[in-house]
């Protein structure tokens, strides 16, 4: 861990913060509600929250930036992840639904559904549920790699055809026949792993859990970037023909690279989906997947811990800006981005490294 | 569509209307009167009756009522109680009383309460109203009220159509007449005349035609007759095939000139540029917003509106573009991803800016009356006018974007500087102003898509979301930089989508559509059409 | 260097925690959790400034309790998530007495989890598809029985409609309704081949095929009515091409559910005159109360021309039951206010007293009205009395032994008559 992190000193602070986060914030949300340290769990699960979207933002960085491929498709892995952690939370439930079922969701007795459809059988095991959230994004990623790599499919294209995927996959969960709650998705979760989503001690574990979360991936990242593996996916980056000539087997790196990004998008989705109570088509929606990318240009692109930085900025301020200017929020977000994109094009850790520099 | 015929004569009539109540001071007073009194007291399910009574009594002044009220222009002064005729309900305005034709000023508005009908009574006055035009001079006319009382077997009115059958001259009026008549005597008894009428019947596309042979179908199941009826059945429901088949390609084309409209304007920008231009749908979405503009500034004359708002549009959006060139994408040459997030940045500033100035609220834009109505092929088949007119609009822009590219200097210069801009630079073009111009060009087009959809759809804050994904997929399907590539792309994705649907439903149609081009991206990496030339290699 | 990192940091941290620094100062406050931005924010940016204005007004009376009311708005901007992170920090974080907030089903049952873990008082003013009945959610606008059966009936006896379209846009709402619809006109006699039912997804634009099969299926001889669940922003192409293709109101007539005033003005109505919506309100109703609203409404939002719909009737009608319960028990307490507000009777602006019911709906008329040129409806029917409105739908095999009432000693949103138990309570 240390070698990962030599001279990577955004990634140490990074990985410093996480820590003392881990550490500082149950402490501090133990103190009494009058001190003025004091953090309500509220605030907990909104940082909890934060740090799934910067997980999110990782994967993101790791293809953009490293790969070169502009994914405009990366809150479907995210969705999907979430979609499998809300089946498990569901069945969950059990009979405390409004209707009582025992077996079926809320929502399935309501559209007359009999029995549990086949594909949601087996979501009260944990152990399938957390598979299933790598496995999902995983397998799906590494099909549309499979079949966009090989035919050299790249560029503006690659990032259209995943928006396109995104895309599809909203319109097939919005429809009720799947089977996934349509437009209301899954919510009204109640206990995850046997403990209550509502008690103080679940949120905060859920907290550390999407901090440990995204340590791992981070240094997973790393790792990934700093091997030789890693050279050689910069090198296709910034010359695909080049690489391959040199014998690279450009197609496969792209497509591992890929798929792990996926199945980090899909662990961040599982982790948002129970501290914000609620999975729904709307996850997949295109927009969602510029932001995300928005997110990585506003940290700079490339370093992975800028990607963090980013995603927490940028939701920090929507959290904000929502509450202090609910009218004319979208102007500030808006022209937040357009300044970026001109005056930062390395993004924030680009100018922190420019102060550095001099 | 019987309605819209009905209109017409609407008019007509209600020009002649002060003619025929000088006629009713003079004749029967005191019994309009009556039928006044009856029909400003009396509750929805009174009017029926009164106007019913009214239609025996006098057919062409009940007639002349049944009009007003369905044009919403009978009302009465409630202190007097007396019916007056108001346009326009306005303080100031005119009122003009029925029984005399004297003109009165509205003081208050409050005064004047309309003679309400409900939906019951407006088709009932329709029909009636349809019925009084059997006898009207225009044959037109004389055809909308036969196909109007089609189905009905009233013996008295297929006594009175007998009998202005056999006075009709105009074939096309005679053959309406027949087919009233032939509905009516499949109930008849006698064979040879039922075999007659299934002959006629089976001729006719009109839906009554064909619901009456099912009927026939089933009430006589055991006639001789009942062979024949079913062939009947069977060649009207090859033709309704046919013609559905016909329309569900009109429904994919004028769908697919939609996405053509709404993407022609990305592929200049996007497509020539290499601009990833996610504030395009807001484009558009001000050209709808300058189309209700403009609508306001000339609210009487709704027909020329869109006639000026089409260059409105170009202008106000080809200046937005070119301002948002010059003070944003212009520092983002080389770097196309990033021209993604601005762009993304001023669409978010260019929908809070559009909800800020006009509120979040959807406006109203009025289709002209030009662009309304129906081209009857066949009562099986009629085509929307204003579609029409919308692929017809999309095949002239579409020209006139290929001419200017093809044939102008400023397209040669376009070209030259996409393909290789230093080189262009080195020949004397000033790809500065080119790169202002296009951009200025492909945000001018996507403007006027805006006031072909605010014809079609909502205009809002919203609606440029709607289009931003279809538009990247019709640029990128169809090859990108190449705008023969967009409009097979936009067309036939359109007619595939509407092939699919009915079978699959809207939703799953679509999302057919968009895995079918992730595949075909696969197959062909660069679209239909790709760009060849070393411009494509980056 | 590194400090100067840390700070920031550190500073983002704090304004996170920050929040509760707040000091209470001697105000009431109201949250109003509407979404401003998104695709949402053309129906409820209303409702906002509505909530607004009531506020103003309690205030002009002398506030609440001796206090005054401060309006906490916040943006949930169309994100379902985000609504309930929203209603958890005007809860926690700004300590409001109520809110009053959501239009769509999905962010009303995304708060629904977080205000009963917080136990607070939620005003929902928008139609919705029942089966639901939360100890902490007051449903203030209509269920199901309030709009669409009273529909049904006035399609069926005023105007002879033997054939049924029940098209709606893909979500629980359209579903629902439609699926009570179907068992409901089935239990009249209408056979299953003359019912149609037709889903279009969000936002659908091209109507083309489904318009044209709309008129084929009304072509076949019996007089054919459209009951329309299609929500927002898919209206108006909806619309549009049913005039393009020719569709009149005399030939097939259209009910429906999500079509009030404010979605009629950004409509073209000339070709719409005669379609009918069946709602509990509508701003054309002859009322002193009404003629009152819609006068502060006009000074308030300083616009002659804007109107006024159903969910804003909705939230005067809560507003002023809030206010009511909170004045019976002398606190805005939540658990108070939830016990003193059952039976509160107070005037609706249609010139009758709604009352709220031990299941948490109000009582209500329902009016269907016709569309007329200017964009406003004029009422052809109303109920003869007040409808209750139902938590849980006899139609439907699911619920129909279910009711809700929480009054001491039930006090349960889903009693299962048949069984006996209480299911699916958060507390």
């Amino acid at each position: 861990m240390i070698r990962l992190l030599n001279q990577d000193r955004g990634g140490q602070l990074l990985i410093g913060s996480l820590l003392l986060a881990i550490i500082l914030v149950p402490i501090l949300n133990a103190l009494p509600d009058s001190s003025s340290l004091h953090v309500p769990t509220y605030s907990v699960s909104l940082l909890g929250k934060y740090l799934t979207l910067a997980l999110l933002a990782v994967a993101v960085d790791l293809v953009w930036g490293y790969l070169g491929i502009l994914t405009l498709g990366h809150a479907a892995f995210f969705a999907l992840g979430g979609y499998a952690m809300g089946m498990y939370l569901m069945r969950q439930i059990g009979d405390r639904g409004v209707y009582g079922d025992p077996n079926l969701p809320d929502f399935m007795v309501f559209l007359n559904w009999q029995e549990l459809p086949w594909f949601w059988q087996g979501f009260d095991q944990f152990w399938l549920a957390a598979l299933m959230i790598m496995l999902v994004p995983g397998v799906l990623a590494f099909v549309f790699g499979y079949l966009a790599f090989r035919s050299r499919v790249s560029g503006v294209y690659l990032s259209i055809i995943t928006q396109a995927m995104t895309y599809a996959l909203m319109l097939a969960f919005y429809r009720n026949e799947m089977g996934f709650g349509g437009n209301n998705g899954l919510t009204d979760f109640k206990d995850i792993l046997g403990f209550s989503l509502q008690s103080e001690q679940t949120k905060i574990a859920l907290f550390i859990a999407s901090a440990v979360a995204l340590i791992v991936g981070y240094l997973l990242c790393r790792a990934i970037t700093t091997s030789r593996a890693g050279k050689a996916v910069v090198a296709v980056r910034d010359g695909e023909s080049r690489a391959r000539f040199m014998g690279y087997r450009v197609e496969n790196i792209k497509l591992w690279v890929f798929t792990f990004s996926a199945v980090l998008a899909g662990v961040a989705g599982a982790l948002y989906v129970p501290q914000v109570g609620i999975i729904n088509p709307n996850e997949f929606s295109p927009i969602n997947s510029i932001e995300v990318v928005v997110w990585v240009a506003v940290g700079g692109r490339a370093t992975l811990y800028g990607a963090v930085l980013g995603a927490i900025l940028i939701n920090y301020a929507k959290s904000y800006f929502t509450v202090e200017l609910p009218d004319v929020w979208l102007f500030a977000l808006g022209g937040l981005f357009v300044l970026v994109t001109l005056l930062l094009p390395r993004g924030v850790t680009g100018l922190l490294k420019r102060k550095e520099a001099k | 569509m019987l309605y819209q015929k009905l209109i017409k004569g609407l008019h007509w009539s209600i020009g002649c209307l002060l003619l025929v109540l000088a006629t009713i001071t003079q004749a029967g007073e005191a019994e309009f009167l009556a039928h006044e009194q009856a029909l400003i007291k009396a509750k929805f399910e009174q009017k029926e009756h009164i106007m019913m009574a009214w239609y025996k009594a006098d057919t062409q002044q009940a007639v002349q009522l049944m009009e007003l009220m369905l044009a919403s222009e009978l009302y009465y002064q409630k202190k007097e109680k007396r019916l007056y005729r108001v346009t326009d309900a306005r303080k100031g305005a005119v009122a003009a009383r029925l029984s005399d034709g004297e003109s009165v000023t509205i003081a208050k508005k409050r005064n004047f309460k309309r003679v309400s009908i409900n939906n019951h009574l407006r088709a009932l006055f329709r029909q009636y109203i349809a019925r009084a035009g059997l006898t009207a001079v225009e044959p037109q006319q004389r055809i909308a009220a036969a196909e109007a009382i089609m189905g009905n077997t009233d013996p008295d009115l297929i006594a009175t159509v007998t009998d202005l059958l056999a006075q009709e001259t105009d074939a096309e009026v005679q053959a309406a007449f027949d087919l009233v008549l032939a509905v009516a005597t499949l109930q008849s008894k006698d064979k040879d005349q039922q075999e007659a009428a299934i002959k006629t019947l089976g001729e006719s596309l009109q839906p009554a035609a064909l619901n009456a042979l099912k009927q026939f179908l089933q009430t006589y199941s055991e006639s001789d007759l009942a062979p024949l009826a079913s062939q009947a059945v069977d060649r009207i429901n090859g033709k309704i095939d046919f013609y559905n088949g016909v329309e569900t390609l009109y429904f994919g084309l004028s769908l697919g000139s939609v996405l053509v409209l709404a993407g022609i304007g990305l592929a200049i920008t996007f497509g020539v540029m290499g601009v990833i231009n996610m504030a395009h749908g807001e484009l558009i979405m001000i050209g709808a917003y300058t189309t209700y503009v403009i609508q306001q500034l000339m609210p009487n004359h709704i027909g020329w509106s869109l006639l000026v708002a089409v260059p409105a549009a170009f202008v106000v959006s080809g200046l937005v573009g070119i301002l948002l060139e010059r003070g944003v994408i212009r520092f983002l040459y080389g770097r196309p991803l990033e021209t993604l997030l601005a762009t993304f940045g001023i669409s978010l500033i260019l929908q809070q800016a559009v909800r800020s100035i006009f509120s979040p609220l959807n406006r109203s834009v009025e289709t002209p009356a030009w662009m309304a109505g129906l081209i009857d092929i066949n009562p099986l088949l009629s085509l929307t006018q204003s579609r029409m007119y919308i692929i017809a609009f999309c095949l002239l822009v579409f020209l006139l974007l290929l001419a200017i590219m093809k044939r102008t200097r400023l397209g040669l210069q376009v070209r030259a500087v996409s393909q290789n801009r230093n080189m262009a630079r080195a020949m004397g073009v000033r790809s500065e102003w080119v790169d202002a111009l296009t951009f200025g060009l492909g945000s001018g087009v996507a403007g006027i898509a805006g006031v072909a959809l605010s014809q079609l759809t909502n205009v809002g804050p919203n609606m440029g979301q709607a289009y931003i994904i279809d538009s990247f997929m019709v640029v990128v399907f169809g090859g990108v930089g190449n705008l023969w590539g967009t409009l097979v792309a936009g067309l036939s994705l359109g007619v595939a989508n509407k092939l699919l649907e009915p079978w699959a439903g809207a939703v799953l149609a679509k999302i057919l559509v968009l895995i079918f081009i992730i595949l075909f991206i696969q197959k062909r990496p660069r679209g239909l059409f790709p760009q060849r030339g070393r411009a494509a290699e980056d | 260097m590194f400090n100067n990192r840390f700070l920031q940091c550190a500073t983002l941290v704090a304004a996170v925690s920050a929040s509760n620094l707040v000091l209470a100062a001697d105000t009431i406050k109201v949250g109003v959790l509407h979404s401003l931005s998104g695709t949402m924010a053309i129906s409820e940016t209303t409702l906002k400034d509505t909530m607004l204005m009531l506020i103003e007004e309690q205030n002009k009376k002398g506030g609440l309790l001796g206090k005054q009311l401060e309006p906490v708005v916040v943006d949930p901007a169309s994100n379902w998530p985000l609504f309930a992170e929203k209603a958890r920090e005007l809860i926690e974080k700004d300590e409001v007495a109520a809110i009053f907030g959501c239009w769509t089903s999905v962010s009303r049952k995304s708060i629904l989890p977080v205000v009963e873990e917080l136990d607070s008082v939620v005003f929902y003013p928008v139609q919705y598809e029942g089966e639901e009945s939360s100890k902490n959610v007051f449903y203030t606008g209509a269920a199901p029985n309030q709009q669409a059966i009273p529909a049904v009936d006035y399609l069926m006896d005023e105007l002879g409609v033997e054939r049924w379209v029940l098209a709606g846009t893909d979500y629980v709402y359209p579903r629902t309704t439609n699926k009570i619809l179907e068992a409901y006109l089935q239990d009249s006699g209408v056979a299953a081949e003359d019912i149609m039912i037709n889903y279009t997804p969000f936002g659908h634009s091209d109507w083309q095929s489904i318009v044209s099969d709309i008129k084929k299926f009304g072509a076949e001889g019996k007089k054919t009515a459209v009951v329309s669940t299609i929500n927002g922003d898919a209206n108006v192409p909806f619309y549009k091409e049913l005039g393009a293709q020719g569709i009149s109101s005399a030939d097939i007539p259209v009910v429906a559910f999500s079509v009030g005033e404010e979605e009629l003005s950004g409509m073209d109505t000339g070709p719409l005159v005669g379609h009918l919506a069946a709602w509990n309100y509508f701003m054309s109703v002859d009322s002193e109360a009404n003629d009152e609203f819609i006068d502060n409404w006009h000074a308030f939002i300083q616009d002659e021309d804007r109107v006024t719909n159903d969910p804003m009737e909705a939230h005067y009608i809560g507003f002023n039951m809030w206010v009511k319960a909170v004045e019976k028990a002398g606190t805005t307490a939540a658990p108070a206010v939830q016990d003193a507000i059952i039976g509160v009777s107070v005037p609706n602006l249609t010139g009758g007293l709604s009352s709220m019911m031990p299941n948490h709906h109000i009582s209500k008329p329902v009016l269907i009205g016709e569309i007329q040129d200017d964009g406003q409806f004029e009422v052809v029917s109303s109920t003869d009395g007040l409808v209750v409105g139902d938590a849980w739908s006899d139609f439907l095999p699911g619920s129909k032994d279910l009711i809700a009432d929480w009054r001491a000693p039930l006090s349960c949103g889903n009693y299962n008559v048949e069984t006996g138990k209480c299911s699916g309570q958060n507390f």
